[in-house]
C-alpha cells in the first residue's frame, strides 16, 4: 500500500539518520571525565599565559607583551613556522616570543620547554582559535 | 602655505631624515585666501615609562626625541604643536618630569591634551599643576580650537581600586575586560555647549581628544562613551574636524559635518581591531589602513603628522618609517577626508593583508 510504504519509508530514514548522526558507541572514545581533565589543564595554561603577556616583570623594563599585542593581535600564530628575514632561517612561534623578550622587553630568552614559554604559545593562539593554519605566509 | 608646497616641504624633511621619520602629523588649515592657511605639528602617545632610578624605557623615549628633533627641523615652522596625550604609561611624576625634559627643545609653544596613562593615577592633579588644564579651548587665525578630556570614566569604577596604583595599571592595560569606557562626561559637555555659543556658526571648529570621539571598539577603548551627545553639540557648525590619539594608527571618518582623524603614536603602533579575531568589529569604511608593523624596525609604524589647516578644514601628513608617507587630506568634492594616494577615485590601493 502506498500509505504502508511511505511509513515504511519515513521509518527506515529514521533509523538511517540515527545510524548516521546519533553518537554511537563507537569504539574506546575518551570520557567525559578525561576531556574534562584535560581542557581544565590546557586552560590552566591558557591562564597562566595571559598573566606571564600581561605582566610587567616578564623582561626587565617594565614593558609588558600586551603593551604592543592587545589580546596578543598581530602576533599570527597561525603563519609559523616562517623564514624571518632578519633572523635568516625558519623559526617556530617561540623563537620569536624569545625575540620579543629580548627586545622590546630587554629580557633574557626562555628555553624552549620552559612552563612559561608554554603558556604564552597556549595564551597567543588560544586568542586565535578558529582561524585557518597559514604556515609560512607574511 | 598652498598644499603643494606642504608637500614638496615633506619630500624636503625626508631627504634630511635617512630611513625616513617617525610619524609625526603635521596639520595645515587652508582658507580660500591662501594668506590665511597656517600648520601646526602634531605628537602623541609617547608612553613615557620610568623603570627605576633616572632609567626610562629606551625605545619609547627615542621615539619622543625623534619626533621633537624633527619638529623642529620644519620648515617654514608651524604655527604651535599639539600633544595628543598619553605622555606618561602610568602618569607618575617621574613620568611626565621626564616627557616635558624631552619636550623642552621645541620652539613652539605646546598645547596639551590629556591621555588615561597621565590621568589615572592622581587624578589629573600633577598634569593641571605643572603640564596643563585638563579642557580649554583658544583662538588661532580665525580657528575655534577646543580641547577635551574625554577620558574620564564612571565614578564607581574609579573609586572601586585599593589603590591608585591599582586603578592606573587596571586602566593602562588597553585589553584589561577590567577597565572601563572612556567619556567626556556632563559637566564637561556642559561646559562645551557654553564655550561653543560664543562661537560663530561659519567659523571652523577644530576638536581635539584623546579618544575618538566616535565608536570604533569599546574592547580595547577606542571608544567615547557619549560620542554622540558631543557630536550633537558641534552639529550647528559648517566646518567641524575632530583631532585624536590614543590609536597609535591611522584613522579616519566624516560622520555629518565632522571630519575625524587620528594620529599616530612615537612609541608602538597597535594592530587594528578587526585583527583580534575573537570577535566582531568595525573600523570606519573611509579608512585605508596602514601597513603592518615591522617588529624587526622599532620605530616602524610610529610617528608624527603634520596638520595643514585650509578653508577651516584639514590635511593630515603622516610620515611613517620604512613606508611610503601618507596624506589624508579633506576633499571638498565628494565631503570627506581621503587618502590623497589610496583612496584614487579609479580605485583604492588597499594596504598589506592584515592578519
Amino acid at each position: 500500500m502506498e500509505h504502508k510504504q511511505m511509513t515504511f519509508g519515513f521509518l527506515f530514514a529514521v533509523m538511517h539518520s540515527l545510524l548516521v548522526f546519533a553518537v554511537p558507541a563507537s569504539a574506546d572514545e575518551f570520557t567525559e571525565a578525561d576531556m574534562k581533565r584535560w581542557q581544565e589543564h590546557y586552560m590552566v595554561a591558557v591562564k597562566q599565559g595571559r598573566e606571564l603577556f600581561t605582566d610587567a616583570k616578564l623582561g626587565t623594563n617594565g614593558v609588558a607583551c600586551a603593551q604592543c599585542h592587545p589580546n596578543a593581535a598581530n602576533t599570527h600564530p597561525e603563519t609559523y613556522p616562517k623564514f624571518q628575514k632578519q633572523l635568516g632561517r625558519v623559526t617556530p612561534l617561540w623563537e620569536m616570543v624569545n625575540w620579543c623578550i629580548r627586545n622590546p622587553l630587554e629580557g633574557e630568552d626562555l628555553a624552549a620547554d620552559d612552563e612559561r614559554m608554554i603558556a604564552l604559545q597556549a595564551y597567543i593562539t588560544h586568542e586565535r582559535r578558529g582561524v585557518k593554519l597559514e604556515p609560512g605566509k607574511h | 602655505m598652498s598644499t603643494l608646497n606642504r608637500r614638496d616641504f615633506l619630500k624636503g624633511a625626508g631627504a634630511i631624515m635617512v630611513g625616513g621619520g617617525l610619524p609625526l602629523s603635521l596639520v595645515e588649515l587652508a582658507f580660500a585666501d591662501k594668506a590665511q592657511n597656517f600648520t601646526f605639528a602634531y605628537i602623541s602617545d609617547s608612553h613615557i615609562q620610568h623603570i627605576k632610578g633616572n632609567k626610562f624605557v629606551r625605545n619609547w623615549d627615542r621615539g619622543l626625541i625623534r619626533a621633537v628633533a624633527e619638529a623642529n627641523l620644519m620648515d617654514p615652522k608651524p604655527d604651535f604643536i599639539m600633544y595628543g596625550g598619553d605622555l606618561a604609561q602610568l602618569g607618575t611624576k617621574a613620568e611626565i618630569d621626564h616627557g616635558l625634559e624631552l619636550l623642552s627643545p621645541l620652539s613652539q609653544k605646546i598645547n596639551f591634551v590629556i591621555g588615561e596613562h597621565d590621568y589615572y593615577l592622581d587624578l589629573g592633579e600633577y598634569w593641571e599643576k605643572k603640564v596643563s588644564p585638563l579642557h580649554y579651548s583658544f583662538d588661532h587665525k580665525g580657528v575655534h580650537f577646543v580641547v577635551l578630556n574625554s577620558i574620564l570614566t564612571y565614578d564607581d569604577w574609579i573609586n572601586k581600586w585599593p589603590s591608585p596604583e591599582e586603578r592606573m595599571n587596571q586602566m593602562a592595560g588597553l585589553d584589561n575586560p577590567n577597565g572601563s569606557p572612556f567619556m567626556v562626561g556632563e559637566k564637561q559637555r556642559e561646559w562645551l555647549k557654553k564655550d561653543l555659543s560664543k562661537v560663530a556658526k561659519d567659523t571652523p571648529v577644530v576638536v581635539f581628544s584623546h579618544s575618538p570621539l566616535q565608536k570604533i571598539y569599546k574592547g580595547w577603548n577606542f571608544w567615547t562613551e557619549d560620542a554622540e551627545d558631543v557630536q550633537a553639540l558641534l552639529k550647528p557648525f559648517n566646518k567641524v574636524t575632530v583631532l585624536y590619539g590614543h590609536v597609535h594608527q591611522i584613522q579616519y571618518n566624516q560622520i555629518g559635518n565632522i571630519s575625524f582623524h587620528s594620529a599616530m603614536a612615537t612609541a608602538w603602533p597597535w594592530p587594528y581591531p578587526q585583527t583580534y579575531a575573537q570577535v566582531e568589529t568595525h573600523l570606519p569604511k573611509l579608512t585605508v589602513q596602514m601597513n603592518r608593523a615591522d617588529p624587526f624596525f622599532e620605530r616602524d609604524a610610529t610617528g608624527w603628522q603634520m596638520i595643514d589647516v585650509y578653508s577651516g578644514n584639514v590635511a593630515l601628513n603622516y610620515s611613517l618609517p620604512e613606508n611610503e608617507g601618507r596624506s589624508v587630506a579633506f576633499n571638498p568634492k565628494t565631503g570627506q577626508p581621503e587618502d590623497k594616494k589610496y583612496q584614487a577615485q579609479q580605485g583604492r590601493t588597499l594596504p598589506q593583508t592584515h592578519y
